[in-house]
């Protein structure tokens, strides 16, 4: 982490408050520190917040402030984080069916690590996965802290269509696919819930900084949970997150 | 109500307002008009709040028809454009009677031409926003380009909006394409991971819009630029207008479509006032970057939304009306005898 953030222009309306050059859950929560207490100063000309993994991308209007002006102002912000009081994150509980036709890679991870599928299904939900960043496709999570003992490569070949909901491994990655798209992820198993729809108020259920753990469904509470999804009732449940649950 | 007929949809005929804000944090693209001033200047014309959706058109441009009269104006790139097969001519509104057709000839500049309808389109908006997000499948219509036999709404045609036909923006304030772009830019906010040498090869290298380049990004071919170590940075946010340099040394732009966040170096970031110059340019077009400062890019911006500003005192009423540009009740006809111009005004009674 950088002692002090650097500001760097992105153009004439955009500037990058970059707080470290490494994926660290330190730097992520100072993004996430910054991100919050901007949101709740509600500075005039600020037009848009975007938090990543160790930086923070302010959108402004440069009719209302000048370069120099929103750097003082900024840095000013910065300089208040240490008492910025940070609320808890959220723990997102996600049903996860595992193995069998929603994840058809199940059998190969099994193989590929030599565990059994309890083990893997133990491993894969006892961690709280941080959400570092949503992007590349609309709510999708960049998820952090997965045992790498579960860790297995790519696939060779790319799937060109992934169900929706599908989760996956790549690397020492975990994530969820939210929407249907090509990917090249080894898939373990399926949510039922819906992290992105158009449709729905609101349309995203995730955010940076907040947690994903994922719990073990059998396939009819699966479909149970689909159907309640589908007409809009289903409610994600979440904790308040503890630190270094084991 | 009215409605326009798509009679043949054109190579990429989309829906598009100024974009979806808000959403980025979540992973969502803001999407928008490639060429803003294009359709800033072609909604204020037709008396539209600026933001309002209008067709964006690219390249080959649709057949429609008007199933009912409407007040339009086409502003951008000169696509050829003609109602009934007479010219139609860009910068200005223009009455539309029921039945006509509008149909494009082909490029003759430019690249993206936009299209306002008094009243606006009747189109949902999702997450704030009409605007079309092809990858995504979201906003405009279905959240596609338009097919043939799709129909899009307008409100009715008001006696109040008769009073902006013809009137046109003036010449300062429409486009002059040059045969090399020069678009500004702030550098950054990645220029450190370049030597000044590259820097400098990059401002004075002549680029080349290639064939690999759309709503999402353009891809450049011209002088390959180094990096001092990795083209790989941890992944960031992007902004509109935002030049990426991956491993291959190749500047890719980032456009309306682009994804919230990337993991390549950004060398620098094309000013907004001249974003409108990339938006108009197409495959084979040379383009050519200039480095401005923080504070001059920030002077030229004032400028920029001061002139959008007072445009509505500057509208223009063209004293040569051609007869698809009249008010209904009132038509003037343009003759030449002996090559003497003559304005026959035919009023109804």
């Amino acid at each position: 982490m950088y002692k002090k953030a650097r500001y760097l222009p992105a153009g004439d309306k955009g500037i990058v408050v970059e707080f470290g050059s490494t994926i660290k859950t330190q730097i992520n929560q100072k993004v996430r520190s910054m991100f919050l207490a901007l949101e709740q100063c509600q500075l005039p000309g600020i037009l848009e917040l975007v938090p990543t993994y160790r930086s923070l991308m302010v959108f402004y209007d440069p009719l209302v402030w000048e370069f120099n002006k929103l750097l003082v102002e900024l840095e000013k912000i910065e300089a208040s984080l240490a008492s910025f009081k940070l609320p808890k994150p959220r723990v997102n509980l996600l049903p996860v069916v595992y193995g069998g036709e929603h994840g058809p890679d199940f059998q190969f991870v099994c193989q590929y690590t030599k565990l059994t599928p309890e083990e893997i299904i133990r491993i894969h939900t006892s961690t709280d996965y941080l959400i570092y960043m949503l992007g590349f496709t609309p709510g999708f999570p960049y998820l952090g802290g997965m045992d790498e003992r579960i860790a297995v490569p790519r696939l060779e070949v790319p799937r060109t269509k992934i169900p929706v909901g599908s989760v996956g491994i790549a690397g020492s990655q975990t994530g969820v696919y939210p929407i249907e798209s090509p990917g090249g992820w080894q898939l373990i198993g399926r949510t039922p819930v819906r992290l992105y729809d158009p449709s729905r108020t609101p349309p995203f259920l995730l955010q940076a900084g907040d947690y994903i753990r994922f719990y073990q469904v059998s396939s009819e509470e699966y479909q149970e949970i689909a159907q309640q999804v589908e007409k809009k009732r289903y409610i994600l449940k979440t904790l308040d997150y503890v630190e270094k649950r084991s | 109500m009215g409605s326009i007929k798509v009679i043949k949809p054109g190579f990429l005929t989309t829906i598009q307002d100024l974009g979806r804000f808000g959403y980025q944090k979540f992973g969502m693209p803001v999407a928008g008009a490639m060429d803003e001033y294009a359709l800033r200047i072609a909604n204020l014309l037709v008396g539209n709040t600026e933001e309002e959706a209008c067709l964006e058109i690219t390249l080959v441009g649709p057949t429609l028809e008007f199933l009912d009269e409407c007040v339009i104006a086409l502003t951008g790139g000169d696509l050829r454009a003609q109602i009934n097969g007479e010219d139609l001519p860009l910068w200005q509104a223009c009455y539309i009677q029921k039945g006509d057709k509008l149909h494009f000839g082909g490029v003759k500049s430019g690249c993206r031409a936009y299209l306002a309808v008094a009243g606006g389109l009747e189109i949902p908006a999702i997450m704030g926003s009409k605007s079309t997000y092809l990858r995504g499948q979201i906003g405009g219509v279905e959240g596609r380009a338009l097919w043939e036999g799709d129909e899009i709404s307008f409100p009715a045609l008001s006696a109040e909006t008769l009073e902006v036909v013809n009137r046109k923006v003036p010449q300062d304030y429409q486009y002059d394409f040059s045969s090399l772009i020069i678009v500004r830019v702030v550098l950054g906010p990645q220029e450190d991971a370049f030597t000044l040498n590259e820097i400098k090869k990059f401002l004075e290298g002549k680029y080349q819009v290639t064939n690999n380049s759309d709503r999402m990004g353009y891809r450049l071919d011209g002088p390959r630029i180094h990096h001092k170590k990795s083209p790989d940075i941890i992944s960031d946010g992007i902004a509109k207008g935002s030049v990426q340099i991956p491993g291959d040394g190749l500047p890719i732009v980032m456009m309306s479509d682009r994804q919230t966040t990337g993991g390549y170096t950004k060398i620098a970031t094309i000013i907004t006032p001249d974003f409108p110059k990339i938006a108009q340019a197409k495959p084979g077009d040379t383009i050519q970057f200039q480095a401005v400062s923080i504070e001059e890019a920030h002077e030229v911006y004032r400028q920029y939304e001061t002139k959008i500003r007072i445009l509505p005192d500057k509208f223009i009423y063209s004293p040569r009306q051609s007869y698809h540009c009249n008010n209904p009740f009132r038509k003037i006809i343009n003759i030449k005898i002996n090559g003497k111009e003559y304005l026959i005004e035919i009023e109804e009674i």
